[in-house]
């Protein structure tokens, strides 16, 4: 009886446990960054060998979703937003996430390798190495400047899905890169604004618990003005033209206009409104990276009926 | 607590064994369209560049 009651605790994790090892939301950005820089490249790759190539970076952002996971169990058990993750809940045992983790990271840096060129699984393969052993590892609970390094991990998937066409990398690929570097800070530092003491909490060195929450009202600001030059040079690049310039003027006034006001109140008035600006800042920055990315793909498909482009 | 046959514990696993089945099965497939693409490819000739050059 007591034998049945310990395996009936709902401890045997589901399939759908494991997709949420690979976290899946964040892959969807994975995806489609990693998408647009893989149609925006001048090499044209047969559709099939894209939608493999795609899939496999994914798998690869998942994987390192997964070991992330494992290595930092014991702070997501603390803080109230990843504490239902599967491994702090029980229904994953965080061998088995590092396990699932190991695995597909080899599966996807070998598949994209193969399917691709081996530029690009390297590429990937670094990318894990970067995310899990340099941000996660090393840096997150270390230095408040964390968000900014670990960025990198993050702005990576378009710099490969041009590599999967071209075999290398050029300007157009770091500037893509440049454009989701610079955002991740304020996307993340406005999150930290209103997810108040979860940070604190797990220990983990963000800069609002650092450096106070003044400061990185105002570092929000900098990282956002400091943004918008990287996306104007991408206006302007081979992958450029009127589209993704007007996308840019449009968004990033929108994006500094939000970030002046999240840099001119305190937080007496952000906790009057419950975190109104901030909220909307943080919403405002998905679309912000999707609709900048949007409009490169949208250049793109106008430029093969001859508009577009410059 | 009765005994049932069908242990909610079952079906759970169910539910595992089949995703992964799903999943190898996907791979399968994945495979052997990347393997037709490749060799088709090479057949007509038109080979990406960098295995060109060998």
């Amino acid at each position: 009886m007591s034998d049945l009651s310990a395996i009936d605790h709902g401890r045997e994790a589901g399939f759908g446990d494991y997709v949420q090892l690979l976290k899946p939301r964040v892959m969807s950005l994975v995806v489609f960054t990693a998408m647009v820089g893989l149609i925006v490249a001048p090499v044209p790759v047969h559709p099939f060998v894209a939608f493999t190539a795609i899939l496999f970076i994914a798998l690869g952002g998942g994987a390192s979703g997964a070991l992330n996971m494992w290595y930092d169990a014991d702070i997501d058990r603390v803080m109230r937003r990843t504490a239902s993750r599967p491994i702090p809940a029980g229904r994953v045992g965080a061998g088995e996430a590092l396990a699932l983790g190991l695995a597909l990271s080899g599966i996807s840096c070998a598949m994209l390798g193969l399917a691709a060129n081996w530029f690009a699984g390297g590429f990937l393969a670094f990318t894990i190495f970067f995310y899990v052993v340099v941000y996660t590892i090393w840096l997150k609970r270390r230095t408040p400047q964390n968000i900014v390094i670990g960025g990198a991990a993050g702005a990576f998937p378009p710099m490969i899905g041009w590599a999967v066409a071209t075999g290398g990398i050029s300007v157009e690929s770091i500037l893509m890169f440049a454009l989701i570097f610079m955002w991740t800070p304020p996307h993340f530092w406005a999150l930290a604004l209103f997810m108040k003491d979860d940070y604190s909490n797990a220990g983990v060195p963000m800069l609002t618990v650092t450096h106070g929450r003044r400061a990185t009202r105002k570092h929000i600001l900098s990282y956002t003005i400091l943004l918008a030059p990287f996306a104007f040079a991408l206006a302007l690049s081979s992958v450029g033209g009127p589209v993704v310039l007007a996308a840019a003027v449009v968004l990033n006034a929108l994006f500094i206009l939000g970030a002046v006001r999240i840099a001119r109140r305190d937080d007496a008035a952000a906790e009057a409104d419950r975190y109104r600006a901030e909220k909307a800042f943080f919403r405002f920055s998905l679309a912000y990276l999707f609709l900048h990315f949007g409009a490169l793909l949208v250049e793109h498909s106008l430029t093969t009926f001859g508009l577009g482009g410059w | 607590m009765a005994i049932h046959p069908e242990h909610e514990l079952h079906t759970r696993r169910r539910g595992r064994n089949l995703g992964l089945g799903l999943v190898l099965g996907a791979f399968v497939a994945l495979i052997f369209g990347l393997s037709v693409v490749k060799i088709s490819h090479l057949r007509e000739g038109k080979l990406p560049s960098a295995e060109a050059k060998q």
